[in-house]
């Protein structure tokens, strides 16, 4: 019961990456490759009706996580508490900008709006590449289940972490880099004229930090967590998640030099989707895992009792096809480029 | 004050307060959305759905607001009570997993086709879309009553080998009795928010002289649904929460009621002011007998008071609970009268005329605003000391080692970001109404659609 709802949690996280990620890449490259009010508005209409769906993705994945793992929502979110609270201060402001910015007209509110969009959902991204990268190192965990990490200690790993180390910050700045060629990759996607073509130039560029730094960041996991080496050696198969990896990576560029804006950015998608099932493999059956191994908790550890994990099954299957039912319907409707329209709502009187 | 405890407390209370603004207002609006929409399809004038638009646009702020200060509720189970989430999770988890499983993927997907897609949906459409909206508001209120009628009253449960408290019954979880009544106590409050302000705003419009045809709609679709809603409250839904109370919670309905000793015949205090030290209600304005009908229906009835019970038992913010509790009741009483009499005045088709019934339907705006947090306090206050119910106790349940400080640190910042919000809110909502129903007093390229086109 435990390893099947690790996966279940994990296939949520996995989808909210991919869906709210384009919209956090999108805010994130906001000011940079949409200048005019006309173009700033066909970043926020590429999103506008469905950046809030995407956003129920981590909600309904915490709710899942707290049902299926109590201890572990119990202990990582207390230990990850300053983190978090600014995490929630940051969706709080990105979500005011998005849905304040446009119920005004005026040279001082929308730049204001524009402004702390594009920066919170800049940080939102660091944020969530050093919270993983948490997750990946180990935290203090005790022998009471419970640790505690300031924002910062001295910047080294060791016993006394704070949340950003040096190698937090560099999986967070690996994540905004992701998470920018994600987002440009939609925007190319949803918008014409200028605003895709700088999309697309910034997407192409990030391209080369995002290899390099998955090298790099890849190379450096293996020498922090024993864990991630041994299942990868023991289980050789498993192989076939950095591969989808790679196979994403590539495919962004392979596609990109043919203009399939479709497949350039579902090929993004399989990128995120490799380094995240790579990670999440790669730490089980851990699910925090300690600085002290002996503390760290598992899949047995951490879980609710089965029975209520077995009826859990049962509504979260139907649930999740109904979710799954109305976000293909939404997709569908707003198929297409978006088109900035000035009669308000489009309802036509 | 200080105390870890404390500020764990403080922030949860302000947190859950300034968000319950939100949703008690959208969760109104969605049925009376559900109204206008069937109006319009079944008389085919347009007024109606320029009027569903209206507040359609308002209902976006709202649910966006709600939506924002919704997650920080969801994490704080976590992030500041960590023992209470790592002893019940596996109980409270299911109800609040599925509320983002089930409504909030529903609420979500299909506001985003109400309010950028009527074109695309057609008539038929998009009604079935606000109707969806509607229905996912209402079971996430309900999954969250479920959470809260849990704590309240906690049934379907067995405490695990390694003292976790594990599910033992999902369908007591899902059908306790306190929260089918809980429930439909909590949404005829949300129904009422609802219909006072759509009320108040048609009162506005007809006393300044403009939008006649809204303001007469408002008022109508307001008044009516609000008199029903308002009666509903007090019986049966308060009467039956009541005995619910005073058959579980017995310490909670003395301190609710200002009850320090026990009696036969126990009176109820309309007014007074509780003074637990010296055990007493000064200057008490009571009506005799009446505690004991209205508990047990009958006049001689035995009610126990507070000294029946020892003193750890007793909730730890008598009086606060006090107050809430007669701010809730006494409010509760005023919608009866001003709904009952507003619909006479509608029915002798005098309402829009009468000046006096409009200008009291604006300025009662805030107050349900106020009733329902009253109610709400009351219910949470009225739980104390135990976070679940004789279960495990307020004080056990926080993160341990979330220090004050850092709690404070938090509990500032949201301070801070929410009376920003709260004065943009404002502003906005008073910008809509001023903008008001006609299309043609929007300036130039604003809320520009967005529409796909390919």
């Amino acid at each position: 019961m435990g390893t099947i709802w690790f996966w279940l949690v994990a296939i949520m996280i996995v989808i909210y990456v991919l869906l709210d990620g384009f919209d956090l890449g999108a805010g994130a490259i906001h000011l940079f490759v949409a200048k005019t009010d006309d173009e700033r508005r066909q970043v926020l209409a590429s999103i506008g009706p469905v950046w809030d769906g995407n956003e129920v993705w981590l909600v309904a994945a915490g709710g899942t996580l707290y049902f299926a793992f109590p201890v572990l929502y119990a202990s990582a979110f207390s230990g990850f508490y300053l983190p978090l609270m600014i995490v929630l201060w940051l969706l709080i402001l990105r979500g005011a900008s998005i849905e304040f910015r446009n119920h005004i007209k005026s040279a001082v509110w929308d730049p204001l709006w524009d402004f702390l969009f594009c920066a919170s959902s800049l940080l939102l991204a660091v944020f969530f590449g050093a919270a993983l990268g948490n997750v990946v190192r180990g935290v203090p965990l005790d022998a009471s289940g419970y640790f505690f990490e300031p924002l910062w200690t001295n910047f080294r790993l060791g016993d006394e972490t704070g949340i950003l180390d040096w190698y937090t910050i560099l999986v967070g700045v690996l994540a905004l880099l992701a998470l920018v060629m994600h987002g440009g990759l939609w925007v190319r996607l949803k918008t014409r004229g200028a605003v895709g073509e700088r999309a697309c130039r910034l997407a192409s560029k990030t391209w080369w930090l995002v290899t390099a730094l998955t090298g790099l960041v890849t190379a450096l996991t293996f020498q922090i967590q024993p864990q991630v080496k041994e299942n990868f050696t023991t289980r050789p198969w498993a192989f076939v998640f950095p591969m989808l990896a790679m196979a994403g990576l590539a495919g962004v560029r392979w596609f990109m030099a043919r203009g399939d804006e479709r497949r350039t950015f579902f090929a993004s998608c399989a990128y995120l989707a490799g380094m995240l099932t790579s990670v999440v493999f790669g730490v089980y059956p851990m699910v925090l895992p300690a600085r002290n191994p002996a503390y760290s908790l598992t899949v047995t550890t951490a879980k609710a009792a089965d029975y209520g994990l077995k009826i859990g099954l049962a509504w979260w299957i139907l649930g999740i096809i109904l979710a799954a039912g109305y976000s293909a319907y939404v997709y569908r409707s707003f198929a297409g480029k978006v088109v900035v329209d000035k009669d308000a709502h489009g309802y036509g009187d | 004050m200080g105390q870890a405890l404390d500020v764990h407390r403080l922030q949860f209370a302000f947190t859950i307060t300034f968000h319950y603004i939100f949703p008690q207002l959208t969760m109104g609006l969605a049925l009376l959305l559900v109204y206008l929409k069937t109006k319009a399809l079944r008389t085919g004038d347009e007024h109606y759905n320029r009027a569903a638009r209206f507040w359609a646009r308002i209902f976006g702020i709202n649910f966006a607001l709600g939506v924002v200060t919704g997650i920080p509720m969801e994490f704080q189970f976590g992030t500041n009570w960590a023992a209470f989430s790592k002893t019940a999770g596996g109980v409270i988890g299911q109800t609040l997993a599925m509320e983002g499983v089930f409504s909030f993927f529903l609420e979500s997907s299909f506001l985003g086709l109400f309010l950028f897609g009527e074109k695309k949906l057609g008539r038929i459409g998009h009604w079935v879309a606000g109707f969806l909206v509607f229905l996912g508001s209402w079971l996430s209120g309900y999954l969250i009553v479920a959470t809260d009628a849990w704590m309240q009253h906690p049934i379907g449960y067995r405490i695990g080998t390694n003292g976790a408290i594990e599910l033992s019954s999902f369908w007591d979880l899902l059908l306790n009795q306190w929260a089918l009544w809980q429930y439909a106590h909590t949404m005829l409050g949300a129904v009422q928010t609802g219909c006072f302000v759509m009320a108040g705003v048609g009162a506005f419009y007809l006393l300044t002289k403009r939008d006649a045809f809204y303001g007469r709609t408002f008022v109508r679709a307001g008044v009516l649904v609000g008199a029903i809603a308002a009666l509903l409250q007090l019986f049966p839904t308060g009467d039956i929460q009541g005995k619910l109370v005073a058959n579980n919670q017995q310490p909670t309905l003395a301190a609710m009621e200002g009850l320090f000793e026990s009696q036969e015949g126990a009176p109820l205090a309309i007014l007074g002011q509780p003074d637990v030290e010296k055990r007493k209600l000064d200057n008490p304005l009571e009506v005799p007998e009446m505690l004991s009908f209205l508990t047990y229906r009958q006049w001689r009835a035995h009610v126990k008071g507070l000294s029946d019970f020892p003193q750890e038992e007793w909730p730890d913010q008598i009086p606060l609970l006090y107050y809430s509790y007669h701010v809730m009741v006494g409010l509760g009483t005023i919608f009866i009268g001003v709904m009952v009499l507003a619909s006479l005045l509608l029915w002798r088709g005098r309402l829009y005329e009468s000046r006096a019934m409009l200008w009291t339907l604006m300025v009662c705006v805030p107050l349900p605003y106020i009733a329902n947090t009253a109610g709400w306090m009351t219910a949470e206050l009225g739980r104390q000391p135990w976070l679940i119910y004789g279960l495990m106790r307020t004080a056990n349940g926080i993160s341990p080692r979330v220090a004050a400080g850092n709690a404070w640190f938090t509990l500032i910042g949201f301070m801070g970001m929410y009376t920003v919000l709260g004065i943009l809110w404002l502003f906005l909502i008073y910008r809509e109404i001023e903008l008001g129903p006609e299309p043609g007093n929007r300036p130039a390229g604003e809320d520009a659609a967005i529409l796909a086109a390919d």
